[in-house]
């Protein structure tokens, strides 16, 4: 390795499905701005590092670390404890570190559970002899380990000190750019920051014009059961659209593509829980007065907490389900 | 948590112009009842905003009363409806995040209702008694116990590792 | 949400003691030693009583000797004493919304019995109120202009006292009547307690100068069929029903009555109960007001058929007052005030079925015998029974529908005396022996009691019992004698007493519509059903609804003399505001963050008074002050946590969770 003068950046991935990579890569040409400006020091998923050459740099040797997917396993928080001890900034990528993502929706079952179900009841899986991961297996006279699996999954400032956040599932291409921009133009805003505009969604969506003023909705639709239209307002078709709730800055892109906002840019700085802020607002636009009109309108959310915690449960109040869920609910892998 | 001084703690979210002027009419009448409740006067049940009610339990509550004005008699028109169809919904999140529907409850209670205050909160304490503890702070320490053993040893790991050069 | 920049917070904390009110039930010593310790509180004393004017003075030495920018006072309820706190804290040059109070006397040590339990407790509100006080920002109390004319509902006694008190002191009043002419109940009675002055002497004079009054504008048969709006700006609409005679041609003459096609009055007359007839044009009684006759469509010829010879018409002549052809009205006004004087309903005995009221002919109630007592009436003042006889010998039962665990438990206050003044008019009228059988006699008031003694010594039969049979007395059965069974209760024995009469002495109640009305104007109900004051004592006039407020029966019951009391009382309350012009709102009304917003429209329709519109050219939903009223409703809704509720922000709120939660 090279000694340059360049700023140091790492690129780490925990619990995610690696389109955050693909997101860095999605930059297309402007990478080599990137690539020609830092030196990349980290980044096991694209290039050969090994956890030693990490453990071999001077603390805050490294400019930015970005770090995406969410934490479940010791081995990602020992290592984003390492990026944080080696790294100046430490940016949370994506929702998955921000919120804890799409793989936070596990914190609705317990670990015995998911594994469980993994290893055994999933009807893919034959496991007669009942094999299940252990944390240490002896081998051929030695002891191999595996990470231990948590029974929660955490966003990463949930384990580390998080300086700046860059939002989205993926980020898009412009958010990071315009991230990393700064970052090396050291014009960076207050730490813990969420590099996105701290508005609403609905300020960029194309359909804003088609929202009426008063929405009474009588029921909440299932976007797959539903023909939609493409040019309204998908809250005003019924269909549970997270935009009102969800900071903009992702231009809009599912609803160009005729796909509701499901949040995954997580609430504005002024909102402590995404679900419950939307939850409040989905439920003051009914129409019904009585418990049972109301109970039906809402028939159409039958998964609240996946609908407005698809992406921030970690992150949201309660963080996650107290107790063991009801196993039924949970093989069926989709509620009814 | 030590179970044998435990006592149910309920957040009381009151609307000013019923269930609060109504928890003042027990006052007034020296009527007696549970002391777990704590007031928070709003200016409409409307304005509790469902983040106010995850806050409640997430800071230890183990469980939220919410007073409001009977159907058609809000102060402010229609205020209740709102908080009407929220806790419809909020319940069944609660329930899905693993708490107990009857730790949120909604009671509609007019300002001469001092009686009916008695009532809801002294029959809230003891559903909550039976329920025992949320103590979500609690669980969340627990829940993190996890990490916390790593960090500690993490932390210590550096102590010792020299600094490299 | 948004934590703001706390400046250097200085936070005086203040618990009271009310005597032993509060200090006798919790230790209020442990309160100010546990908020000492919290984080920005400078200063943490109790006091015995912090209202009184030392007490007000030591918060205010604080402040300045101090430096203190925070007051926390945990007293009585906010609803009490606020703005006293308030206005002593803006004296010391601190904006007064730098104050709050906690509610440690109705919502703890009244109500608890556990002194350690009630001492938890005080701390667990005081800590609530020490983080969210740190978090208050300076308001500015809102001046909202008042509209000078006044609303008066409901023409009693009580309605037209206010009304033309306001009148007189040059203020335009609408008194809107259901009923086609004023007077209420009054106008039924016969004579008053306990001056036995004839009602109709005092009450007619006043009635006419209502209808004579230029600044009051009298709608007589109409109701309030909507109120919007708030204090200072209400927006009324009142419906005028049809009375098929045109009010500003009809002279009173009441030539059009003489001249109908019935010949005799052949139905039943309502304003007599039922016991006189009358025709179906008709005035309910001489000196009604305004003395605009009106016709009953159910029983009128011309309604029914269509084919009248009309007589009126024609006795009306040049006149043509008389218009068949008349429909609803409504019309708008807009006032600044609102007088609710309502009145009440008599119990109905028939809910208690052994008094045998509609049974039995010769069972009265009180109300219908001031009927039969009023020269006016049905009978021309002489006490005759349905079947042409006087009575000989007559039983008054008082607390029918009153201090009756099975009717209502309130006592009615006024049934003792008008139960004694009947006793003695009968006896003036007929010579009859009169029977009073109650529970206990209840004559407090001026006059009273001395009044009690006059009748008692008259030789009334006065019986300490409650009637607990009443049937057809087996020796008389023809004459429709009654044999009334009671016990009493003093010389403890049965007793059978024969009566020709018997007289129900019905309590008072709410109106049937009582609940529609409360909704109309945004009031509230006591336990009983009548509406609300403010406060028992100290607020007894005002309603929940500011603006609005309370004279007469329809608050509780009493006495003709309470009664124009209270008018008095709700006519000044409501000159008061009109005469300072404007009225103070409270600063929680909710406003919107623009750079915040995005303009997704989410709480535009959940405002009740339309306060929130979207601004066209930035699309960002901008809040209308002036019609915000506070409730809080889009602050809770918006989704991207743009709406801020002065008095009652996000974080304000959360602070005081996480305060009352931290007592172990």
């Amino acid at each position: 390795m090279n000694p340059t003068s360049k700023p140091k950046v790492a690129f780490y991935w925990c619990a995610s499905c690696g389109g955050c990579e693909e997101a860095v890569v999605d930059l297309a040409e402007d990478i080599l701005n990137v690539v020609e400006a830092v030196e990349i020091v980290f980044w096991p998923v694209a290039m050969d590092f090994k956890k030693q050459d990490l453990e071999a740099m001077p603390d805050r040797a490294i400019a930015a670390a970005l770090v995406n997917g969410a934490i479940r396993t010791s081995e990602q928080e020992e290592m984003v404890r390492l990026l944080r001890r080696k790294s100046q900034c430490l940016i949370s990528y994506g929702a998955c570190a921000q919120l804890g993502g799409i793989p936070a929706l596990a914190n609705q079952f317990e670990r015995e559970e998911i594994l469980r179900y993994v290893y055994q009841e999933a009807p893919s899986v034959i496991n007669n002899s009942g094999t299940y991961p252990q944390p240490a297996t002896p081998h051929n006279g030695d002891t191999v380990t595996l990470p231990a699996f948590r029974n929660s999954v955490r966003a990463l400032d949930q384990v580390v000190e998080v300086d700046y956040y860059i939002p989205g599932c993926p980020p898009t291409p412009a958010l990071t750019k315009a991230a990393l921009d700064a970052l090396l133009a050291g014009r960076l805003p207050p730490r813990g920051t969420v590099l996105a505009p701290d508005v609403a969604l609905c300020e960029q969506c194309p359909r804003l014009e088609s929202k009426p003023k008063d929405l009474s909705l009588d029921a909440f639709q299932r976007p797959h059961r539903t023909a939609l239209d493409p040019e309204k307002c998908l809250l005003a078709q019924g269909i549970p659209c997270m935009g009102p709730a969800t900071r903009s800055g992702c231009e809009a892109l599912c609803i160009k593509g005729n796909m509701a906002c499901t949040g995954c840019f997580g609430p504005t700085s002024r909102v402590l829980d995404h679900g419950a802020k939307i939850l409040s607002c989905f439920a003051s636009a009914l129409a019904p007065k009585e418990p049972q009109g109301i109970d039906q309108a809402l028939a159409g959310l039958p998964d609240p907490v996946g609908t407005f915690y698809r992406y921030s449960l970690a992150r949201s109040l309660l963080r996650r389900k107290r107790g063991p869920s009801q196993t039924q609910h949970f093989i069926r892998g989709n509620p009814p | 948590m030590r179970e044998g001084n435990w006592r149910p703690r309920i957040v009381a979210f009151f609307c000013n112009w019923c269930t609060y002027t109504a928890a003042d009419l027990a006052g007034v009448s020296r009527l007696k009842y549970a002391p777990n409740a704590r007031v928070i006067r709003l200016m409409c049940s409307g304005r509790l905003d469902p983040q106010l009610v995850l806050a409640a339990f997430a800071r230890g509550a183990d469980g939220v009363l919410i007073g409001g004005c009977h159907p058609g008699d809000c102060h402010y028109l229609e205020g209740n409806y709102k908080t009407l169809r929220r806790f419809r919904l909020l319940r069944r999140l609660l329930r899905d995040l693993g708490i107990e529907e009857e730790r949120l409850r909604l009671e509609w209670v007019s300002a001469a209702e001092g009686e009916k205050i008695r009532q809801v909160v002294t029959d809230m304490v003891e559903t909550l008694r039976a329920l025992g503890p949320l103590d979500l702070p609690g669980q969340f320490r627990q829940w993190d116990q996890e990490v916390e053993t790593l960090k500690a040893q993490v932390v210590e790991a550096e102590r010792l590792t020299p600094q490299p050069a | 949400m948004r934590t703001p920049r706390p400046d250097q917070v200085r936070i005086g904390f203040y618990i009271c003691h009310c005597g032993t009110n509060i200090a006798g039930a919790l230790d209020v010593g442990e309160v100010v030693n546990h908020v000492a310790g919290l984080p920005g509180v400078a200063l943490a004393r109790d006091y015995k009583y912090l209202c009184s004017d030392p007490g007000q003075e030591l918060i205010q030495h604080d402040i300045r000797d101090h430096g203190l920018n925070r007051i926390v006072v945990a007293a009585c309820s906010p609803l009490m004493h606020e703005r006293t706190f308030r206005r002593a804290v803006e004296e010391a040059g601190l904006n007064p919304f730098y104050c709050h109070m906690v509610n440690i006397r109705e919502h703890d040590a009244w109500v608890h019995t556990d002194r350690q339990e009630a001492t938890a407790k005080a701390k667990a509100l005081a800590t609530g109120a020490v983080r969210r006080v740190a978090l208050h920002k300076p308001l500015e109390t809102k001046k909202v202009p008042i509209h000078g004319e006044v609303l008066v509902v409901g023409g009693g006694i009580a309605g037209i006292h206010a009304a033309l008190i306001l009148a007189d002191a040059g203020k335009r009043v609408y008194l809107v009547e259901r009923e086609p002419t004023i007077g209420g109940h009054m106008a039924r009675f016969d004579k008053t307690f306990p001056t036995l002055d004839c009602a109709a002497c005092i009450l007619t004079p006043k009635m006419s100068a209502v209808g004579a009054h230029p600044n009051i504008t009298l709608w007589t048969y109409s109701e309030v069929t909507q109120v919007e709006g708030y204090v200072g700006n209400f927006n009324v609409t009142v419906t005028r029903k049809p009375r098929y005679v045109i009010e500003d041609a009809c002279t009173g003459c009441l030539q059009c009555i003489e001249a109908c096609i019935y010949h005799d009055a052949r139905f039943p007359d309502e304003f007599n109960l039922g016991l006189g007839k009358r025709k179906p044009i008709h005035l309910p009684f001489p000196q009604a007001t305004p003395p605009v006759v009106l016709i009953d469509p159910g029983t009128c010829i011309e309604f029914k058929t269509g084919k009248c010879k009309k007589t009126c018409v024609e006795a009306c002549a040049d006149r043509r007052a008389i218009d068949f052809q008349q429909r609803e009205e409504t019309r708008q006004i807009q006032v600044g005030t609102i007088i609710i004087a309502t009145g009440f309903q008599t119990f109905d005995p028939r809910r208690i079925p052994y008094y045998g009221y509609g049974v039995f002919p010769t069972v009265y109630t009180a109300l219908e015998v001031e009927r039969l007592l009023n020269a006016a009436g049905p009978t021309g003042g002489e006490v005759i029974l349905r079947n042409g006889k006087p009575p000989q010998r007559v039983g008054i039962v008082h607390c029918v529908g009153s201090r009756d665990e099975n009717t209502n438990r309130y006592c009615s206050r006024v049934c003792c005396l008008y139960s004694l003044k009947l006793a003695h008019l009968i006896k003036e009228h007929t010579g009859a022996e009169v029977y009073n059988f109650y529970i206990d006699i209840r004559t407090p008031g001026k006059g009273m009691e001395e009044f009690y003694n006059r009748v008692a010594e008259e030789g009334m039969h006065l019986v300490r019992g409650k009637v607990a049979d009443v049937y057809p007395d087996p020796a008389d059965p023809a004459n429709g004698r009654l044999m009334l069974q009671v016990e009493d209760t003093l010389m403890g024995r049965i007793l059978k007493v024969p009566v020709d009469m018997l007289v129900l002495s019905v309590g008072l109640e709410p109106r049937a519509d009582t609940q529609e009305v409360r909704r109309k104007f945004n009031l509230c109900c006591g336990p009983e059903g009548f509406f609300l004051e403010r406060h028992p004592k100290l607020a007894p006039v005002s309603s929940y609804a500011e603006g609005v407020f309370l004279a007469g029966c329809c608050q509780g019951p009493k006495d003709i003399p309470d009664t124009v009391a209270q008018a008095g009382a709700a006519a000044a309350q409501a000159l008061a505001l009109i005469v300072r012009g404007y009225t103070e709102q409270e600063p929680n009304t909710a406003y919107v963050r623009e750079e915040d917003c995005s303009g997704c429209k989410s709480c535009i329709p959940l405002c009740p008074y339309t306060a929130i519109s979207l601004a066209a050219d930035k699309q960002k939903a901008f809040i209308n002050e002036a019609l915000c009223k506070g409730c809080g409703v889009c602050v809770a809704a918006c989704p991207s946590g743009s709406i801020g509720q002065n008095l009652f922000e996000d974080e304000q709120l959360l602070s005081e969770v996480e305060g009352v939660l931290t007592y172990a």
